[in-house]
């Protein structure tokens, strides 16, 4: 049946990842600084997740390695794209390519095995249960014993819509994509506050990574972002960079996975469910444009 | 040679060559300069030597795949998407059609070219007619095709009888010749032609010059008479078409059938594309670039065999490579050609 209980549970799962990348990115994207490496600072993340996790057997620990290396790759991010003054898509494509030559090179160096790893001692996130609300039937299910990232994320959403809008960093930053001269003329630093947003989103978008290697699965796999990242681009693109509309664009791509992951039980291959979100994202993309572009019309 | 120092990136050349000694000095032993060594060259009867010109070949196809879009400034970064078609393509029509050796070749080449181009068309429509940003419709369209194509090679197409996922071989008259006692086929002397012509092409023909033109600006090609939607699809036409023929290239020659994950998990269309930006989007260079990368990974697979250093380090040097590149110099403007 589609519309079991698990379904809704499988439904957090998806959304968390998708959510915490697509908020780091939008940061960026109102910095005005267009990262399309959220792909590569996802995987660095889910690598030091396990890393942490593994080494020190907890999972406070790879949640630490995770953020400690989404502020790597952030200020690697910056220091190459707003310092040094490079297009963002070529160091976007470096960092994308670095990233994926990096956690399979440490894979094979640190674990010595290929394709993935995973082991016992690889510390879960904990999972908590909202107390009331999950005993709703069915929608209850999407705060039942969901990992803690997903709380996270849910929390961040209204929290960066806050500091967006309603407080002076949020203005600092949006100065820095769209007026810099007004930013400098107040005496402050456009180049930092850009770099604060990429590091803010490197962290995110590593927080984005360890849900996917210590949460419903404790491993990584080469590769495993499975282009994610560049589905939060483009949910990034649709919203225009605002995170209340981030978390109804990101439940709708985290409903598609689930019922993706569900119909592969009916034999339809998973080749197609796979490839569902990127076909349905060039379609809602689409879609959303030429509504943009009726109203400017208007 | 200055010349070659002018436009080439001097720092990214500089700083490649400075981290490929790296890895050669950090562990300082010479195992792993002999596995480099021999990964590019050895084994018997140079058999890693011939592996590394196919490799080479096919960086090379890729990267002028890239360069044909990169110099009408347009970021195509679906390059692996229409490879894997163009592939896939090739042995659809390789396997199912009943022809005449020569013209079954013919026929998949040309329509790995076209369904490779129609690819890329694809992701110029969603450009100008939807308003999706090229970078992203031909990137999201990357996905579909590999996962279309795994599908078919997992379960319609799949040869049962090999534990893999793969496709029946291609028929033996039809397959590019190989040199005597080599894995090096053919197929090398197709990619030295589409050299010679993306050189003529991009500096000495009419039509280089209005690609040029639109690549620094889109703007100027227009008001000089010159639609620029017209050379727009052209470029993304050739540059998809130019995967594809890699595509065929690789499936009838080197590997002589499709295998899930032969045209994806060696990233040749990015090594194509570091190979392109590396050379300053210059035609003549890449030829040099193409074939430094190919070394760069047929080596380190010589040195994971021989000293047990992954493989992928050659991975890091690319992206290293790109980041510095990105930071030293102008190496594409993502602007232009808006």
């Amino acid at each position: 049946m589609m519309l079991d209980p698990t379904f809704f549970d499988s439904i957090a799962r998806f959304i968390t990842p998708l959510l915490l990348a697509a908020l780091g990115g939008a940061l960026c994207d109102r910095a005005a600084v267009f990262n399309i490496a959220l792909e590569g600072m996802m995987l660095i993340g889910a690598f030091f997740g396990v890393v942490g996790s593994y080494y020190f057997g907890s999972w406070q620990a790879g949640l630490l390695f995770a953020v400690l290396s989404g502020f790597a790759s952030g200020v690697v991010f910056s220091w190459f794209s707003i310092y040094r003054k490079g297009d963002d898509i070529v160091v976007s494509i470096g960092f994308n390519i670095l990233a994926l030559g990096l956690t399979v090179f440490l894979l094979r160096y640190l674990f010595n095995t290929r394709g993935q790893f995973d082991d016992p001692n690889i510390i879960g996130l904990p999972r908590i249960s909202i107390p009331i609300i999950s005993d709703i039937p069915y929608i209850g299910n999407l705060f039942a014993n969901q990992s803690i990232l997903f709380y996270l994320a849910i929390i961040l959403v209204f929290l960066i819509q806050f500091l967006l809008f309603r407080h002076k960093y949020g203005l600092y930053l949006r100065a820095a994509g769209d007026n810099i001269m007004a930013l400098r003329t107040a005496g402050l630093s456009p180049e930092l506050i850009q770099s604060g947003a990429v590091i803010a989103c490197g962290i995110l978008c590593a927080l984005a990574g360890a849900q996917l290697s210590i949460s419903s699965v404790t491993l990584f796999a080469e590769g495993m972002s499975a282009g994610r990242g560049w589905i939060a681009v483009v949910i990034i693109m649709m919203c225009a960079g605002r995170p209340l509309l981030i978390l109804p664009a990101t439940v709708f791509f985290g409903l598609l996975d689930a019922i993706g992951f569900r119909i592969q039980a009916f034999g339809v291959p998973q080749q197609f469910t796979d490839s569902l979100p990127y076909v349905l994202a060039i379609f809602i993309m689409a879609i959303a444009i030429g509504r943009k572009r009726r109203k400017l019309n208007k | 040679m200055s010349d070659l120092l002018k436009k080439t990136n001097l720092v990214g050349v500089a700083s490649a060559a400075l981290l490929l000694s790296l890895i050669l000095i950090i562990p300082a032993s010479r195992d792993v300069a002999f596995g480099f060594w021999d990964g590019v060259v050895g084994g018997r009867n140079n058999f890693n030597l011939w592996t590394t010109l196919s490799r080479a070949s096919i960086i090379i196809g890729m990267a002028m795949a890239a360069l044909v879009a990169f110099r009408a400034g347009l970021i195509n970064l679906g390059g692996e998407g229409q490879l894997v078609l163009g592939g896939l393509v090739a042995a659809l029509v390789g396997i199912y059609v009943d022809l005449p050796p020569v013209l079954l070749a013919i026929l998949a080449l040309v329509s790995a070219m076209l369904a490779a181009g129609l690819w890329a068309l694809l992701a110029g429509w969603l450009d100008r007619v939807v308003g999706m940003p090229l970078l992203v419709a031909s990137l999201l369209l990357n996905y579909p095709a590999n996962y279309f194509a795994s599908y078919l090679v997992s379960h319609p197409l799949r040869d049962v009888m090999s534990g893999i996922s793969q496709s029946h071989k291609i028929d033996k008259a039809a397959r590019l010749p190989r040199f005597p006692g080599t894995i090096l086929d053919y197929g090398i002397f197709i990619v030295i032609i589409l050299v010679i012509l993306i050189i003529w092409l991009e500096r000495h023909s009419i039509f280089g010059y209005r690609l040029r033109m639109h690549g620094y600006s889109a703007k100027f090609a227009e008001v000089s008479g010159f639609p620029s939607g017209k050379i727009f699809y052209q470029a993304l036409f050739i540059s998809g078409a130019i995967a594809g023929l890699v595509g065929f290239l690789v499936v009838f020659g080197f590997s002589q059938r499709y295998i899930d994950g032969m045209l994806t998990v060696p990233l040749y269309a990015w090594t194509g594309i570091v190979a392109v930006l590396l050379a300053a989007i210059t035609p003549w260079i890449v030829p040099i670039t193409g074939l430094l990368f190919a070394i760069l990974a047929t080596g380190a697979g010589g040195m994971e065999r021989v000293a047990g250093i992954p493989r992928e380090a050659s991975q890091i040097v690319q992206g290293v490579i790109i980041l510095w590149l990105a930071a030293t110099g102008k190496p594409l403007n993502s602007k232009g050609g808006q």
